[in-house]
């Protein structure tokens, strides 16, 4: 086999999911009463890149084939955060961006502790800490409130040289400074084989618990990122459980959509960007074909199930019925 | 294990798990603490009210040990146990053979979703984390429309209120009296029948539960129907309870559910535990809960300190062993 095949194999979920995007955001900007103007593209960007962070934060704990069910809290934790720190002068917003920053890491660095050191399932452990950095932000934000410096905001969800959606630059920023080199490190390739068998990875030698940590914290500053934006688009806090909750079950959803295997090893988070973008554009799409806004999460469910069950298709080339139970 | 040194305990010493222990001493530790502050908390009325409440997360959390006890985890029973609140008191509307049917038709929606779980995770092989997110959006989205993003209107039955309120047995809730019957099916399920043993084969390797010959997709479709049903079930008991169903009033029982199957001792991984953990657990999480409230703990507060109770907790037993 050629360079390209392996390459091309190892990136079919990534592709698949650029396709799917790419097919969605079609038909809908095609439908779109504005048709393709920068305006539509700046607003499905600001609602898209939301989920994309949540969902790069979760497409890195699911790559080491835990799962982070805290990642929604963290976003939320984070949002409350950034609305009483992120004010004041340049240098104190720069301050309150870098402590955000910090305290997400910081959520993530202790989910991994205790999945690593306290040997918990990441999905019972991850649930328990949720509600702790629930809690935390509801103690910050018992009522919705707050600000955050405008400029800084309004520079973030505005537009680049009136074209391009400022927040698409950050993303593409944070892939480039955050997901490139870890998946290139040593670090990130250890993740990637503590995924894809932690026994094997185990007796090759690798660092098993340095990447586990490394991408749990990660996941907790890109949750922050995200719970950074939240705060940028919406100039407060809101320690909202319902949304929090939400998020991460969409996260979960667009990494699924993003070709990233829940038994790890498989996938990557820029997959994982494409999937929270398509899973936003097929939720919007509802509004362009002017459906009543209350179908909303049916359509968005029922889309869901489909998704998952067209990878049933596998089942098909399955030879040894004794592959069915993986 | 060495047989040595366990034949020399008595034999009911030996049957006692470990993380079932401790969860009972945890209980009586609360129980403890309680009573420090409160005269009340030791009283027998307020125990027994403690018990009723207790009844529905024990219902439903049977639901999610069973499911819990194959390996899988059934993240849709939020809104199966409103699906479950909401439908009975909608068909409830319907004069006197819709209040006849409220109960039962609650419980066959939940096992509807329980079955289309069931069907995704043992037949097409999707991962039960996925398969049950996507009900339960779907379920969420349903009622969405059904209610038009409102509050339902529709009432409770008298059947429901009954099971939920009522006393049969003088001083004896009637929900209680559900969950014991509940309890003792399920006691039996697991421990007497070929079924029950099919599921703690299938938890500790289907491959291996396969080849003994065992329909593990069958059993496996069954036991998330059957939890949808309880999950469902137990929404009807709520529903009866605040003689109303409510929107997202499904969200504050799935992580008391984990925590309690999980606390009482059964392995997240499938295959070990008993519905004694179970019990203890489920204890364990509502008087947590009752003592944060009855400190007038604010809510954040109480997210905070379950959180790290559970966390705590579960360090203490619930670690998996080094893998070497």
């Amino acid at each position: 086999m050629k360079d390209w095949r392996f390459w091309l194999a190892e990136q079919r979920g990534t592709l698949l999911a650029v396709g799917i995007f790419v097919m969605m955001f079609i038909i809908y900007s095609s439908n779109h009463p504005a048709g393709f103007s920068p305006n539509v593209v700046q607003t499905a960007a600001n609602k898209g890149v939301l989920l994309a962070f949540v969902a790069m934060a979760q497409a890195l704990v699911v790559i080491t084939a835990g799962i982070d069910l805290s990642v929604g809290m963290i976003f939320t934790l984070t949002n409350c955060l950034a609305s009483w720190v992120v004010v004041g002068s340049p240098l104190q917003v720069a301050m309150g961006v870098i402590v955000v920053l910090g305290v997400g890491s910081l959520c993530g660095a202790i989910n991994g502790a205790i999945v690593i050191y306290g040997r918990l399932q990441p999905i019972v452990a991850t649930i328990a800490t949720g509600a702790v950095y629930f809690g935390i932000a509801l103690a910050l934000r018992p009522t919705p409130g707050g600000g955050v410096d405008e400029t800084l905001a309004d520079a973030m969800t505005g537009r680049v040289f009136g074209v391009v959606p400022a927040s698409l630059v950050v993303l593409a920023a944070v892939v480039a400074v955050v997901w490139v080199p870890f998946s290139r490190s040593v670090t990130g390739r250890a993740a990637y084989a503590t995924g894809s068998s932690e026994a094997a990875a185990y007796m090759s030698g690798v660092p098993i618990r340095r990447a586990k940590m490394a991408a749990y914290t990660l996941s907790g500053l890109l949750a922050s990122i995200g719970g950074l934006f939240l705060t940028f688009f919406t100039y407060t806090g809101d320690a909202a459980y319902a949304s929090g909750n939400a998020y991460t079950l969409f996260s979960i959803a667009a990494v699924v959509l993003g070709g990233v295997s829940l038994f790890g090893g498989k996938g990557s988070a820029i997959g994982a960007i494409f999937g929270a973008l398509a899973f936003r554009t097929i939720g919007d799409l509802l509004f362009v074909f002017d459906f009543d806004p209350l179908w909303q999460p049916l359509f968005q469910g029922v889309v869901l199930l489909l998704a998952v069950s067209l990878g049933a298709f596998g089942l098909f080339r399955v030879r040894n019925r004794l592959d069915w139970f993986g | 294990m060495s047989d040595l040194s366990t034949t020399r305990m008595p034999a009911f010493m030996r049957r006692l798990d470990p993380a079932v222990t401790t969860a009972f001493v945890c209980i009586l530790v609360l129980l403890l603490v309680g009573s420090m502050y409160s005269r009340n908390f030791l009283s027998p009325e307020y125990l027994l009210q403690q018990l009723k409440v207790a009844s529905f997360l024990g219902i439903i959390a049977s639901g999610m040990m069973l499911v819990i006890l194959l390996g899988q985890i059934d993240l849709s029973l939020p809104w199966v146990v409103t699906v479950g609140a909401m439908m009975s008191s909608a068909v409830a509307g319907y004069g006197e053979l819709g209040s006849l049917l409220s109960v039962p038709f609650g419980i066959l929606c939940g096992i509807a979703i329980g079955l289309i779980n069931g069907v995704g995770v043992a037949y097409l092989r999707i991962p039960s984390m996925i398969i049950t997110l996507a009900t339960n959006a779907v379920a969420q989205g349903l009622m969405v429309v059904y209610t038009g993003g409102f509050s339902p209107r529709d009432n409770a039955s008298a059947a429901m209120r009954y099971l939920a309120t009522g006393e049969a047995i003088p001083h004896v809730p009637n929900a209680v009296i559900c969950w014991l019957v509940v309890g003792a099916g399920t006691v039996f399920l697991l421990t007497r029948t070929t079924f029950g043993r099919s599921i703690y084969g299938i938890g500790n390797r289907e491959r291996a539960a396969y080849l003994s010959g065992i329909d593990t997709r069958r059993v496996v479709m069954t036991v998330f129907a059957i939890s949808g049903g309880l999950a469902a079930f137990g929404g009807v008991l709520l529903a009866g309870y605040a003689s109303k169903a409510a929107q997202s009033m499904g969200d504050a029982y799935l992580l008391p559910a984990i925590a309690a199957v999980v606390l009482g001792g059964t392995s997240i991984l499938g295959g070990r535990g008993s519905y004694l953990g179970t019990v203890a657990g489920v204890m364990l999480v509502t008087l947590l809960l009752s003592i944060l409230s009855v400190m007038q703990m604010p809510e954040f507060g109480r997210q905070i300190i379950y959180g790290v109770v559970i966390i705590g907790m579960l360090l203490l037993y619930g670690r998996e062993r080094i893998q070497r």
